[in-house]
């Protein structure tokens, strides 16, 4: 038996990919809601349901989606380049905690100058969080994956360090949180009586604008060439380091933004449980859209879906919430054969 | 060219160890063996010749088990040989030389000879045994190496003799070589040639695959030829001479191409008592080469001499470590590749799948993917797909590359027509300074005189022109002044015409006093 | 407390120090196995949290603790052979399907946790492991207590260095796992099955790190809770480029970040408190990336790491 490459990848097969992974995944995680000993059908109707039943379960789920649109990017951008970047939870963090300290009142302006100031230092501290270990990687030939992801603890640390000191909010009955970003740092609403804020349009802007630099741009171009053969974009005249580094300050910069969106658009202050996992979740979103940016979008909301809808239903039935976690996982792993049956046929 | 006579008499009378009747093997369309038969003697040394794509390695990947054929049978020592089974094919006596070595560089000469020779189970290597053993088909054969160096320090050479220890220390009796000489000097070569007729004398039958008549005709007994697939014919080495063998192998009388005498210009690149390398280790030393405009520099020389970095420091990937180089009369010593790529200074890979495609682009996107910084294809960083499509289109049609449009992937494409790819991309920029380094590898012969044609175009039309090849019969034709690599030195360029073979083969072994004193 | 040097002299730091560094040689080993062999194992981190779980789980319902420790081996064998299938014949992205166990048997553990003990809001114990004391030697001054008090589980990780690199080094099984790693066509020529080495290597090599996991709950602490791994998994990969894969520099490089982290912990008491306790906690992680800054230029990675190997396609 032999896994044999298709000539001709199957266009057909590539946009059912994800969508049979789902399936594949939902159908793989009902021995666990068995084994809880809820109905399976009520429990998917119910997570269905918590999911876009209502206007209310619709733009929560499009809340949730936010961050995951843009962390689901930053990994997509650093992958594309085979940047292996699994350290978009330390730089949302890092993005998060500049913005709640610029916009607590160390600047004051009208919003329509504080929340892009705001979300670009955001931005820059996220796309610093990653410059280092991408030299380690061009410069010293580190693993950036273990770099990443040993960063993200110290920045917990040091998310924890600054919001137990320097950035501990005064009002805050010492609960461990940083003092609110002002009003006129926040991210307006877009729609009312939600939660639904500026974020989502932002995310959803930045996806385009990275597919078209993806497709149109030189830079974009370069990416490609890079992240599918280094030497010959070498041989060509690429200079693969600065590639490399501007992709990394693209990819951070991306999950920084995700979390100055998460302060300035819903919680308003930084604290240790902003994010549950979404620059993990990021990598699984990205995987889903097969590393597309338009992909992502659909991929982020079917994600953040899962989440949300599966609070409905443990609210209703009781199973943990933690089968979010699993279905997500395992759509990652279903899209992997998916993806794996799209490109490849096995022959005896 | 070695004394090593083929010694096989009376060849009727042995027994055939090794019998193919009617292999066909297909990869898609491509029918790669077509209804081969073969027969292989006892203590026979049998030479398999045919061009790049004949379907030699193809034949000997089902031999070894690496493929299994689609038809056909093999037997081996009169019992048939289970397919697609690399164990079943050493357990039944056969054993094989690859072109690419197949060694792991971090382990031992001895990790790697006894690796599968031991019950996967076994709780203890027999180590200082395998060593034991090793030193006797050492000694016997003449194959001396050290069974704990590492494979990594090894030479060529060297490193091939580990390969055929390692099928004899399997009991070999069937030795198949897959171009062997290609990466060795002369005098590895005539050392190898001399372990073959010993090998051959005490009773073991070897398959000497090679695409270098001389070679085949010094080192073999019988020679059979294969053309797109077929057998062609058959001859005993001692009644035949390169000339009727290369028709056989080409089918038709091969053009040569004709070559107009050089009007050298100025001086386009030049290197001064240049040294380079790669890892700290310098494979240049202290070269002085000028190209000058309309004219082609061939540099000669076996596999591994420096070719590679020299390409490299001419290509501008790699600055001298020493010395200097000048491009236009400027120095070039921390010349990027990315300001050459603007335009003057073009270059063509040895390995086209590593360095001149990114084969999950599109054919367009490869097309512009060393001048996409040019304003002709990029403006304020944004393509203009348009103009890259229709450059794409041009070089489809010009350059007669088959598939299905500029948006085709380009891993899709052949070998050849990556070429053509890669040619048309450096030839329709006019470049002033052109590298081509092994342009013709593994091309057919039609579309090697294809880019020997172009490359002479582009003489004419003025540019200066850098020929790296281990192709001497190329060098030969294209080149107007030859160089010869030998140990990381590169000898003075002289005219084409003042030089013989034979005097560049003592310059590509190194011997560059015999060659000026014979003067 | 002491001053900055006194820890040093104290029994207890370095008893303290190899207690720290048990569950990352089991760790180590268990990626080394897999990157010798070729193959990246980045579900490291999601086997241990598995093994933690299934270990303590199977004890707290009345297993005896070596069973405890077998059950969690086995199911970190499952989770292996999920990622070698993906990895070794399909051929998958190693990075992204390792990362994808990680997550898949993290959530997978804390969900049948819950569901296992629905309700529990202080963790229940269990009878873990104690420290054997080897009469005599373990009264010797400060390294009695370090290496003659241990617990069981201990002298198995020292063991199994030992196994590791016997095997690795001295048998046929180990040279066909080095040569997969280093050259998977060379094995192949010679008659080698590489997949079937290179799953061997990941079902054992995740066995492995699953009882490093389960050291963390039946032996170093007696029960279970979330997120108790912290990224112990990401530090025995540093650790393995740090050993330039070797066993015996994989214990060598365990108990030194073991010695850094207990000097820490103790440190964080011995000074005042003007300094946050954090920073302490950061320089694991942060000695780490040092190590491995270190090492990069000399790492000899094996030679196939992370490439995928199909028959019949050159690599």
């Amino acid at each position: 038996m032999r896994v044999e490459r298709r000539e001709t990848p199957s266009a057909w097969l590539a946009l059912g990919a994800p969508f049979a992974a789902i399936a594949l995944a939902l159908l793989a995680c009902t021995p666990l809601i068995m084994w809880h000993g809820s109905p399976v059908l009520e429990a998917y109707g119910l997570l269905l349901k918590g999911t876009l039943g209502s206007r209310g379960a619709a733009t929560e789920t499009l809340t949730r989606a936010t961050p995951l649109v843009l962390t689901g990017l930053a990994a997509a951008v650093a992958f594309r380049a085979r940047l292996w970047n699994i350290g978009a939870e330390g730089q949302l963090y890092l993005g998060a905690a500049a913005a709640a300290a610029v916009g607590a009142g160390a600047i004051a302006a009208p919003p329509w100058i504080l929340i892009p100031l705001v979300l670009t230092i955001g931005v820059a501290a996220g796309a610093l969080w990653l410059i280092g270990p991408a030299l380690l990687k061009t410069r010293l030939g580190v693993d950036e994956v273990v770099t990443t992801l040993l960063l993200n603890f110290v920045m917990l640390l040091f998310i924890s360090m600054m919001i137990e000191g320097p950035m501990k909010d005064p009002l805050g009955f010492g609960w461990p949180q940083s003092a609110p970003v002002l009003d006129e740092a926040a991210l307006p609403k877009i729609v009312p009586k939600s939660r639904l804020h500026l974020g989502f349009v932002i995310a959803v802007v930045a996806a385009v604008v990275f597919w078209l630099i993806d497709t149109r741009t030189r830079w974009g171009f370069e990416a490609r060439a890079v992240g599918s053969n280094p030497a010959a974009a070498r041989f060509a005249g690429m200079t693969v380091q600065t590639v490399m580094i501007r992709v990394a300050i693209l990819s951070g910069g991306l999950a920084g933004l995700a979390g100055a969106c998460e302060v300035t658009g819903l919680r308003g202050y930084l604290a240790l449980d902003l994010s549950p996992g979404f620059g993990y979740a990021g990598i699984v979103v990205a995987m889903l859209a097969q590393l597309h940016p338009l992909g992502v979008i659909g991929a982020a909301v079917f994600v953040a879906g899962v989440f949300v809808g599966a609070d409905a239903m443990g609210r209703t039935l009781g199973v943990p919430g933690f089968i979010a976690d699993v279905i997500v996982a395992a759509s990652l792993m279903c899209m992997l054969l998916a993806m794996f049956a799209a490109r490849y046929r096995i022959r005896r | 060219m070695s004394e090593s006579g083929a010694p096989f008499v009376n060849e009727a009378a042995r027994e055939v160890v090794l019998r193919v009747a009617g292999g066909t093997k297909r990869f898609g369309d491509l029918v790669a063996n077509d209804d081969i038969s073969l027969e292989l003697r006892r203590g026979e040394v049998l030479g398999l010749l045919g061009e790049n794509g004949a379907g030699k390695t193809t034949l000997m990947s089902i031999l070894f088990g690496h493929y299994v054929a689609d038809e056909g049978r093999i037997e081996a020592f009169g019992e048939p040989l289970p397919p697609g089974s690399p164990r079943a094919a050493i357990a039944a006596g056969i054993g094989m030389v690859h072109q690419h070595f197949t060694l792991a560089d971090n382990l031992s000469v001895l990790d790697n000879i006894v690796l599968g020779s031991e019950p996967m189970w076994r709780l203890r290597s027999d180590l200082r045994g395998a060593a034991s053993r090793l030193r006797e088909h050492s000694r016997r054969f003449g194959l001396d190496v050290h069974p704990d160096a590492l494979i990594g320090e090894l030479s060529v050479g060297e490193r091939q003799r580990v390969e055929i220890l390692k099928a004899l220390y399997r009991s070999a009796r069937i030795l198949i070589l897959d171009e062997p000489t290609a990466v060795l000097t002369l005098q590895e070569t005539e050392s190898l040639f001399r372990t073959l007729g010993q090998m051959a004398a005490q009773g073991l039958s070897i398959i000497f695959i090679s695409h270098k008549l001389d070679e085949v005709i010094a080192a073999c007994g019988r020679v059979m030829v294969l053309r797109a697939g077929r057998v062609i014919g058959e001859r005993p080495a001692t009644g035949t001479n390169a000339s009727r063998l290369a028709e056989m192998i080409v089918g038709h009388e091969v053009p040569a191409t004709r070559r107009s005498a050089a009007t050298p210009g100025e001086p386009v690149f030049e290197l001064r008592g240049v040294n380079a390398g790669t890892g700290g280790r310098d494979r240049l030393h202290d070269v002085d080469l000028t190209v000058r405009a309309r004219e082609i520099v061939g540099v000669a020389g076996v596999a591994g001499n420096g070719q590679g970095s020299l390409a490299r420091v001419a290509g501008g990937h790699a600055a001298p470590t020493r010395g200097q180089a000048l491009l236009f009369g400027e120095d070039a010593s921390r010349s990027s590749a990315s300001r050459d790529a603007r335009g003057r200074v073009a270059r063509i890979p040895d390995d086209r799948h590593a360095l001149g495609i990114v084969s999950d682009l599109a054919l367009w996107e490869n097309a512009i993917l060393d001048t996409a910084n040019r304003r002709r294809f990029a403006r304020f960083g944004i393509i203009r797909r348009r103009e890259a499509k229709a450059f794409a289109e041009e070089l489809i049609e010009r350059f007669d590359i088959r598939c299905r449009g500029p948006d085709t992937p380009t891993g899709l494409l052949s070998g050849g027509n990556m070429q053509k790819l890669i040619l048309g991309r450096v030839f329709s920029v006019r470049p002033r300074f052109i590298i081509a380094n092994q342009p013709t590898r593994g091309l057919d012969v039609g579309a090697a005189a294809y880019v020997r044609k172009c490359l002479l175009e582009a003489r004419d039309g003025g540019a200066a022109v850098l020929v790296i090849s281990e192709d001497l019969d190329e060098t030969l034709s294209i080149a107007d002044r030859i160089a010869v690599v030998h140990r990381g030195r590169l000898s003075p360029p002289r005219a084409a015409e003042s030089l013989t073979r034979r005097e560049i083969g003592l310059l590509m072994a190194g011997q560059w006093d015999t060659v000026r004193d014979a003067r | 407390m002491s001053e900055p040097l006194e820890i040093l002299l104290t029994a207890s730091f370095w008893a303290a120090a190899v207690r720290i560094a048990t569950p990352l040689v089991f760790g180590t080993l268990g990626e080394l196995v897999c990157e010798r062999a070729g193959v990246l194992n980045l579900g490291i981190e999601g086997i241990m949290t598995a093994g933690a779980m299934v270990g303590w789980t199977s004890v707290y319902m009345g297993a005896d603790l070596w069973t405890g420790v077998l059950l969690a081996a086995t199911c970190g064998a499952v989770f292996g052979a999920l990622h070698a299938l993906l990895t070794v014949p399909l051929g998958l992205s190693q990075h992204v399907v390792g990362l994808g166990v990680t997550l898949l048997a993290s959530s997978l553990t804390y969900f049948s946790y819950r569901l296992l003990l629905p309700g529990a809001s202080t963790p229940p114990t269990i009878e873990a492991f104690q420290p054997m004391s080897v009469p005599g030697l373990s009264e010797l001054p400060l390294v009695g207590e370090a290496l003659f008090s241990q617990t069981p589980m201990t002298w198995l990780a020292l063991a199994l260095i030992l196994v590791a690199a016997y095997v690795l080094n001295r048998t046929p099984m180990g040279l066909a796992l080095r040569m997969v790693g280093e050259n998977p066509q060379a094995a192949e020529a010679q008659g080698i099955s590489v997949n079937a080495v290179r799953m061997t290597a990941v079902i054992v090599g995740s066995a492995l790190m699953a009882i490093g996991g389960a050291f963390l709950t039946l032996a170093a602490f007696n029960s279970f809770f979330f997120t108790m791994v912290q990224g112990r998994g990401w530090v025995c990969i540093a650790l393995v480029v740090f050993a330039s894969w070797r066993p015996g520099k994989a214990l060598f490089g365990a108990l030194l970040y073991g010695l850094f982290d207990a000097y820490q912990v103790r440190l964080q008491h011995a000074v005042a408190k003007e300094i946050p306790y954090q920073l302490f906690l950061m320089t694991p992680y942060l000695l780490s990336i040092l190590a491995l800054i270190l090492m990069s230029r000399r790492a000899t990675y094996p030679q196939a790491l992370m490439k995928p190997y199909r028959r019949g396609e050159r690599g």
